[in-house]
């Protein structure tokens, strides 16, 4: 499967051509190389997704399964890039369940904004410049997915963050969007540095950067055997094992900035100021998901060697996914009530990852419920959160602003726009029949294998999810419609570029959605998603729980209801009076409660103006100025003796005298 | 005649065609074909040393020596190794990107590129020099026209500027004399030749007993340590290149600070091997200290050159911290991130100078919304400012990765803690990289004034252009650098290893 290298390399190349091109256009063509940017970007976009589709099929369908049934990991391609003494950092493509699926998730969303860019950047400045950064995303979170080892990862996961960086700060003349795509690069940065720092007590002690652990893993005839794992040789060190689950974590940190958890969420929220399709496909459906990933690849460590630590998972997930559906009840901002509700919904990932342990089922290893759920949920969000991301794009593309106060009414202008985003808000509030439910639904079921209160705790976000979802819907489809703003200008459906994306995105989502949920009440073995990916690779059936199904269900429809009865209406009495009741939670709730302000005094108050700012003072004046004050002392010094050489001879004698007298007293006694 | 001395060959005929020059083309026209001729003399260098070093075991290659000063055992000795041809590579496109980029320099412009020449000269003369004399008689013959080139040619408080860089650069070169002559005379080898010193008792155990190796060591290290910008004695860098004509500024950061960590690698560490591994953490802890300390400065300086200055202090503390680590890996960083530093800071430089010459303004405050105004130059400062900040795909990642890897894999806690410091520097990087662009390039330009500027002329994206390159093919294929610097380090290693065993380390 070697054709593989091209998925990475011909964004690669599309971006270097994009990007050098685009150096030169203000003198050249305008509307034509627009064109010729967008088209080259998305052809090769095009072909990428058609090799991932062929790979996913070889790989799942055509590659015979290894004799316990999991499928085999393949390695068609591994290079040493740098030689580093006994450790090497390598460069290559790895194929397994969760790579292939990331491929697939990577490639469909990518393409799906890309055909979207064009009509929803028709006419930007730095169209081609847009083009050139959608493909250097795409291409480094390719290499992340398929990546080798922890190394690659890691610079693959700088890659995007700089990409994310570029693209946030896209409308660079703005002020919110620098200090958006500075804040999102620095809050991201803080955390890599963690990871970092794991990866390197990592390498390290199993001298290793490989998944698993060194000598373990041999790569030959395009597959990596995996021998397990035997301490005697491949740790360094007994002390190993007290060290790797500080190295783990210390990357789930690096983890958690990447995917917004609490409190290295503050990026995410403020990266919507980057164009729209860009919200939609790094900061909801693939980059930031990319935490979730790092623990899910890292997985058979964790088990093995830290499975208490996995508990630091589930509380930060547990935490982040109630504080973000609290925020995201309170927001006005369109994007910003889905990038709360995507910092939500990783959370729920995260969460389902954590909750994974052995002991909690038939098998030691296989319990696997919640590491199918959380690869399963990624999957899916990404796609229906894809799907609302760019429906919003229409909306703010026909409104013009990102408020919901502006909008209302637009389900008579909007119809294509307004069915996919209600699918996409039912299959996030976790309706059956919608992708959303499957997913979310194990999720649940594993969090109350793990505990009951982690299980009703999430009900309970669940239940928020669906409430702020609908509040969102109604407040844009329906009340009040706001003639004042609409006056001039009537809201219109976008064009077609942008309205097939959604169409696909959606019915990607019900289609998973139907097949999964019959599949999960009638046990068919081909439509489960444990067949392909799960905990030990072991394949396995999904079972509905009927009790966690029911409850999970009739509180997502109680929360829509809810809703429905609040927002629906144009005059809202029932949501003024809450707000009357509690105007102080929802002025906290609406500011995010004071988390960016906390930064600011962190950065601002204590980084800049008690360590630089001393920093630089005392460098200036005490180490400048002692060697300032050692030239200004010889300058003195001369200056006090420079009267001995006068070039009198009367003095010269009157010294010449003096000091032979002296010498004489000294010999004398 | 080894074909070495064609290096310091090439710029003595540049300086003969340089005199005789009578117009600005002739001087363009001498210039241009002596650099580009060095240029390919160290492409060249670079192809057959890799060959050769296939089938030859000696720690130099292409070694000679003539007799220059008997009584002291002074030779003029040539000779070079995998350290030294990748920083003769360096220096090559410095040079070489460094004329185009003074190429509308005004006024005085032929007696500019004589001082720029004859300090070329000494730059290279040190790299392929293994006599330790005649590599202390190259590096005075870099440090001196400095002077004049900032004192004549610089902006600012130039004349103060000048006179402070020289007098500290000269401050250190006073101790690294008394340094050779301690080495001299406390090894009793009777010779100046590093590689016969370092040979002639089997690398450990040189020194004759009661010859004051740490003594020597420490003024050696601190010598050399001036000139790469270490904590405390980094001053001179922020006030000298904030003065200096670009050119000169890339040629200073971009290569004679790298004469301080080769000289502290080639001569301190490799033929006082015990006092290193005495002695070394007390460097180790200030160089720990310039690397942060230097990119928590750089986060609030106002001016751009200055805020580069102390980016290089945080980035040679980064050098010379990995030298102090004493390991292969680290090692290799070390002089990885040489080459890397070098390549960027230059290319910081030629950028901050061409946007020095259009807005006559470095000032953070005063600059906004470049991007718009000169795309070429901003895209490319952004370019530089990323490989500052170690983005993967550019040299800085390369150069990071290897000296975190190599520092982390020293036993013991005091390594351990000071690399988890080091890291931090990561960060502190991208604030003051990023805080930059956000002020200077983006944002909508308020001074009118500026909108009317151009974009950069040809000559000036020709030696950017070389630079990116040379950034990105560092930072794209590392591995044949990485080799090729670590058949260099690795002798060295080994004599500083087998010193280890004889002697109590502290941690």
């Amino acid at each position: 499967m070697s054709y593989t290298l091209f998925i990475l390399l011909l964004p690669l190349i599309s971006f270097l051509l994009i990007g050098i091109v685009d150096l030169d256009i203000p003198k050249t063509g305008k509307v034509w190389s627009h064109k010729v940017a967008g088209l080259i970007g998305t052809a090769s976009l095009g072909i990428v997704t058609i090799l991932s589709y062929t790979t996913a099929y070889q790989y799942f369908f055509c590659t015979p399964r290894l004799s316990d049934g999991t499928l085999p990991t393949l390695v068609p391609y591994n290079t040493t890039w740098l030689p580093l003494g006994d450790l090497h950092f390598d460069l290559g493509i790895l194929l397994d369940p969760i790579s292939v699926m990331m491929l697939i998730v990577i490639s469909t969303v990518s393409l799906m904004v890309h055909i979207y860019s064009f009509g929803y950047m028709h006419g930007e400045r730095g169209f081609q410049r847009y083009y050139a950064y959608l493909s250097l995303f795409t291409m480094s979170m390719l290499g992340l997915v398929v990546a080798t080892n922890i190394f690659q990862m890691y610079l693959f996961w700088e890659l995007v963050g700089v990409s994310s960086y570029l693209l946030i700060g896209f409308y660079y003349t703005t002020a919110p969007a620098i200090a958006a795509s500075k804040k999102a690069f620095i809050v991201t940065r803080f955390a890599d540095m963690f990871f970092l720092v794991g990866i390197l007590i990592f390498g390290y002690y199993t001298q290793s950067f490989n998944f698993s652990f060194a000598g373990t893993v041999e790569y030959a005839d395009n597959v990596a055997h995996f021998i397990p794992c035997n301490p005697e040789t491949a740790l360094v060190k007994n002390a190993a094992m007290t060290v790797l689950p500080i190295s783990l974590v210390l990357m789930f940190i690096g983890g958690a900035g990447k995917s917004a958890m609490f409190p290295l969420h503050i990026w995410l929220p403020d990266a919507m100021e980057g164009p729209t399709p860009v919200s939609a496909l790094i900061h909801a459906a693939t980059m930031v998901v990319a935490g979730v990933f790092q623990i899910a690849r890292m997985f058979p460590i964790w088990i093995e060697y830290a499975p208490q630590s996995l508990s630091i998972v589930v509380w930060v997930g547990a935490f982040t996914a109630f504080y973000a559906a609290a925020v995201a009840c309170a927001q006005s901002d369109i994007k910003r009530v889905l990038a709360f509700s995507t910092i939500s919904q990783i959370a729920f990932m995260m969460v389902a990852l954590g909750v994974c342990l052995p002991g909690h089922g038939e098998h030691l290893n296989h319990s696997g419920l919640g590491y199918m759920a959380s690869m399963f949920h990624l999957f899916t969000h990404a796609m229906f959160k894809a799907c609302l991301f760019l429906g919003a794009g229409c909306i703010i593309h026909a409104v013009h602003s990102n408020e919901m106060a502006l909008m209302g009414g637009l389900r008579k202008y909007m119809p294509i726009t307004h069915w996919t985003f209600l699918i996409s808000c039912l299959a996030i509030a976790g309706i059956p029949f919608f992708s959303g439910f499957s997913s979310k639904d194990e999720i649940v079921t594993a969090c109350f294998q793990y505990s009951p209160w982690c299980g009703a705790w999430m009900t309970m976000v669940a239940a928020m999810t669906a409430f702020y979802m609908f509040r969102l819907y109604y407040g844009i489809f329906w009340g009040t419609e706001n003639k004042e703003a609409h006056a001039h200008h009537t809201p219109h459906e976008a064009p077609w570029t942008m309205t097939l994306p959604l169409v696909v995105l959606s019915v990607i989502t019900v289609g998973t959605g139907v097949v999964t949920t019959l599949g999960g009440f009638l046990h068919w073995e081909w439509a489960s998603f444990g067949s392909i990916v799960s905990a030990s690779g072991i394949p396995y059936t999904v079972h509905f729980d009927p009790v966690v199904a029911s409850v999970s269900t009739v509180v997502a429809v109680c929360s829509i209801l809810l809703a429905t009865w609040i927002y629906k209406d144009e005059k809202q009495p029932i949501a003024d009076k809450m707000y009357a009741a509690a105007p102080r939670l929802h002025r906290w709730a609406y500011k995010r409660f004071y988390m960016d302000e906390v930064y600011q005094f962190v950065t601002h108050r204590i980084i800049f103006a008690r360590v630089s700012r001393p920093i630089a003072w005392f460098d200036r004046h005490v180490i400048d100025g002692f060697f300032d004050f050692l030239a200004w002392g010889t300058h003195k010094t001369s200056a006090l003796i420079k009267g001995f050489q006068s070039g009198s001879v009367q003095t010269y004698a009157f010294w010449f005298f003096l000091g032979t007298l002296l010498l004489l007293l000294i010999m004398l006694f | 005649m080894n074909f070495l001395s064609i290096f310091v060959l090439i710029p003595l005929l540049m300086l003969f065609g340089l005199w005789v020059a009578r117009n600005l083309n002739q001087v363009r026209g001498v210039m241009v074909a002596g650099s580009t001729a060095l240029l390919a003399l160290a492409v060249y260098l670079t192809y057959i040393f890799i060959a050769d070093r296939q089938t030859c075991d000696d720690p130099m290659l292409y070694t000679a020596s003539f007799d220059w000063f008997p009584a002291l055992n002074i030779k003029y000795s040539v000779g070079v190794d995998g350290i030294s041809v990748a920083m003769l590579l360096l220096s090559a496109i410095i040079v070489f990107t460094g004329t185009f980029a003074s190429w509308q320099l005004k006024p005085l412009t032929k007696e500019y590129f004589l001082w720029f020449t004859l300090l070329s000269m000494g730059v290279f003369g040190f790299f392929i020099s293994v006599d330790m004399f005649a590599m202390f008689m190259f590096y005075e013959i870099a440090l001196i026209p400095m002077y004049l080139l900032i004192g004549v040619w610089g902006s600012g408080k130039k004349e103060y500027s000048a006179m402070k860089l020289t007098l500290m650069l000269m401050g250190g070169s006073a101790f690294l004399m008394c340094g050779i002559f301690g080495i001299y005379y406390g090894t009793g080898a009777a010779t100046m030749n590093i590689i016969d010193i370092a040979n002639h008792t089997g690398g450990a155990h040189a020194f004759e007993s009661g010859s004051l190796q740490n003594l020597w060591f420490v003024f050696t290290f601190a010598g050399f340590g001036v000139l790469g910008a270490m904590f405390p004695f980094h001053t001179w860098s922020p006030d000298g290149h904030a003065s200096a004509p670009t050119a000169v500024s890339m040629l200073h950061a971009g290569v004679l600070m790298k004469l301080g960590g080769y000289g502290c690698f080639r001569i301190a560490m490799y033929l006082m091997p015990e006092a290193a591994n005495e002695l070394g953490w007390i460097f180790l802890i200030l160089t720990g200290i310039s690397v942060v300390y230097g990119a928590f400065s750089a986060c609030v300086q106002t001016d751009l050159k200055y805020i580069n200055a102390y980016s290089s202090v945080s980035h040679c503390g980064l050098v010379l911290f990995a030298i102090l680590m004493m390991n292969q890996v680290a090692c290799t960083g070390a002089i990885l991130q040489m080459l890397s530093h070098g390549l960027m800071t230059a290319l910081f430089f030629a950028l901050i100078g061409m946007i020095y010459g259009r807005t006559h303004t470095r000032d953070v405050r005063e600059l906004a919304g470049l991007m718009r105004i000169m795309p070429f130059l901003a895209v490319c400062y952004v370019i530089a400012g990323l490989a500052n900040l170690g983005l993967p795909g550019l040299s800085g990642f390369v150069a990071e990765m290897t000296i975190f890897v190599g520092s982390f894999s020293n036993e013991g806690a005091f390594y351990t803690t000071l690399t988890i410091i080091a890291c931090t520097s990561i960060v502190i990087t991208a604030v003051y990289i990023l805080r930059l662009v956000g002020k200077i390039l983006y944002g909508v330009c308020t001074n009118e004034h500026h909108l009317a500027l151009t974009d950069a002329t040809w000559d000036e994206r020709f030696s950017v252009v070389c630079l990116i390159l040379s950034v990105a093919g560092l930072g794209l294929a590392p591995w044949w650098v990485s080799d090729m610097i670590g058949t260099g380090v690795s002798p060295i290693i080994t004599v500083i290893d087998s010193a280890k065993e004889f002697l109590y380390v502290p941690f």
